[in-house]
């Protein structure tokens, strides 16, 4: 990928400390005129609204007399109570489409990696290319794939899919538009890519020799791979993981575009209290649980999966 | 049967191909549709061949101008969040200092982050502080959740750079300033020209934060998101596909332009 190679690591034959002369303190300060002013940007703008958002998801009142912080707590336990379905839906609909992306994502990471050849350039561009059109376009496309009577439907009705997924409760009848399998169907499709490079940069890595060496000690093509290529390629499966789940499961573009009333997801309930009902407080305490349990959830796989280097 | 066993050999093959499919199958769909020519105020059934809306991309209010603007926020945040983690990432690599950790999380958590977070956080903080939602509260918030992909693709790059070749032009006598425009800046560029390509993407098609914090101002994303409700016209599918097919030929371009010089620099 690189276009110049990466030179050898420098094998220095004293400690490298010992040739640096002791910096003066005006070079001692450049390192902080570099940071400064992103990092300023990112503690107005990123960090101090965080704690803005706490303040006011404690505080009461109403649109015409003003709010104040009167912590009131109880908002968290209502948010929580009257909107845990769509608590519960993001996470499923966004873990559905975490593993549906690895599943599918991986054998096209892997056919780039190393089957492509020559065509590997090619399939990347294609693999990234969908990118370019906006991504509410390419959403609104699956409304016309995924219509009644179209010929998704048709096929899947034909062959009894319908059925099956209609007693799962995945789709009503059968129609799949508007129910929850067209909204994990989005937010896979529209996730994919964000699966795919992490897993291709891994196995790119990985040397071809590791596996003749696992087929010359006898180990079939599924035992290389599930003692070889696999875990090397964690990596890029905890990254990939994280870069679907945690923005799945804060979208409501693909709930609100592809589902209905039944599928709507968190997201969809914080954009309508900020943005509609303007009751801030349930919406900043609704946005700070959902920040709490996509933290949890990633901090508890990057110790599970051993890659705490990650970060 | 030698067909399952042709099948069974090439599965991973096989696999990779639908999934290929699955993504660019809506691609198609969009191209096809910007030929169509709907029967009312939606553009998801086929009706007949038209060339009505290639005609007149712009004949539909306000679509050409929610483009511009997003062409323009994407432009300047791209310079904005480049600017700043270029600078962050050459710190990062280059330099010791304290409280490196934090500042290592504080880049980090804007991606660990669900986007519907940082929008309503970062309104609570624009109601708060009274400022006028639009083009400048759509632009802060662009650079703030751009900076940190910027930061991660160019740090990937100056890490991977020879510091020796620095001391070497140092040692041939260029002043910091002609070392860093000279040497440094010209290796590193890759990097840049990857953080500042995703910086662009991202803030171009940014939905989630943008529609928290503009106002009343429309972007192209806040246009089509809009006209899903009140009705598709067909020339939202005209633009996506003109970006689309732009997009891929300056790839293909700069893809042969790179294989050119390749082998001009092996002969």
């Amino acid at each position: 990928m690189s276009v110049t190679e990466a030179p050898p690591a420098p094998t220095p034959e004293e400690p490298r400390e010992l040739t640096l002369r002791k910096p003066s303190t005006r070079k001692r300060l450049v390192p902080y005129w570099l940071l400064l002013p992103g990092i300023l940007w990112l503690l107005v703008f990123f960090a101090l609204p965080l704690v803005y958002q706490a303040s006011t998801s404690v505080q009461t009142g109403s649109l015409e007399q003003g709010f104040e912080v009167t912590w009131h707590f109880q908002t968290y336990v209502d948010a929580l109570r009257e909107y845990y379905p769509q608590f519960i839906r993001s996470l499923l609909y966004a873990g559905t489409a975490t593993i549906l992306c690895l599943l599918l994502g991986y054998p096209l990471a892997y056919l780039i990696a190393f089957k492509a050849g020559r065509w590997r350039n090619l399939v990347l561009v294609l693999v990234i290319a969908p990118f370019f059109t906006s991504f509410l376009i390419r959403t609104l496309a699956w409304k016309t794939i995924l219509a009644d009577g179209g010929a998704v439907v048709d096929v899947l009705n034909t062959l009894h899919v319908l059925d099956v997924t209609s007693w799962l409760g995945w789709t009503e009848s059968n129609r799949v538009l508007a129910t929850p399998m067209a909204v994990v169907c989005g937010l896979t499709y529209n996730f994919l890519p964000f699966m795919i490079l992490p897993l291709y940069t891994s196995l790119e890595r990985i040397d071809g020799r590791l596996h003749e060496a696992a087929g010359d000690l006898y180990a079939t093509p599924a035992t290389t791979f599930r003692k070889v290529t696999f875990p090397l390629s964690m990596p890029g499966v905890v990254s990939g993981t994280l870069l679907t789940f945690i923005p799945a499961s804060g979208d409501y573009v693909n709930a609100e575009l592809l589902g209905s009333t039944d599928t709507k997801m968190v997201g969809s309930v914080i954009q309508s209290q900020f943005l509609r009902v303007l009751d801030y407080p349930t919406a900043a305490a609704l946005s700070f649980i959902l920040m709490a349990i996509v933290l949890l959830v990633v901090t508890f796989y990057i110790r599970r999966s051993g890659t705490e280097d990650l970060v | 049967m030698p067909v399952l066993r042709w099948i069974r050999r090439n599965l991973i093959v096989i696999a990779g191909l639908l999934t290929l499919a699955y993504m660019i199958l809506p691609n198609i769909v969009v191209m096809v549709f910007s030929f169509n020519k709907p029967n009312g105020r939606f553009n998801y059934a086929w009706q007949q061949f038209s060339l009505d809306a290639w005609k007149d991309p712009c004949g539909v209010a306000d679509l050409c101008g929610s483009l511009s603007l997003s062409l323009q926020i994407a432009f300047w945040a791209t310079l904005g969040a480049t600017a700043l983690g270029t600078m962050i990432a050459f710190a990062l690599v280059r330099y010791r200092f304290r409280a490196r950790g934090a500042i290592n999380s504080l880049i980090f958590l804007p991606m660990a982050m669900p986007e519907v977070v940082m929008a309503a956080s970062l309104l609570t903080l624009f109601l708060n502080m009274g400022a006028e939602l639009g083009f400048w509260t759509v632009l802060i918030a662009h650079i703030m959740f751009c900076l940190s992909f910027v930061v991660t693709a160019v740090k990937a790059r100056v890490m991977s750079m020879d510091p020796r070749l620095e001391e070497a032009a140092r040692d041939l006598y260029a002043g910091p300033v002609q070392t860093f425009v000279r040497v440094t800046l010209p290796i590193a560029a890759p990097g840049i020209a990857a953080g500042a390509l995703l910086a662009f993407a991202l803030s171009f098609d940014d939905f989630i934060i943008t529609n928290f914090n503009a106002g009343s101002t429309v972007t192209f994303p806040m246009f089509v998101w809009g006209s899903a409700q009140r009705g598709t016209p067909v020339q939202i599918n005209v633009i996506g596909t003109a970006m689309f097919v732009i997009a891929v030929l300056m790839v293909l371009v700069g893809q042969l332009i790179a294989s050119r010089r390749k082998s001009n620099a092996r002969n």
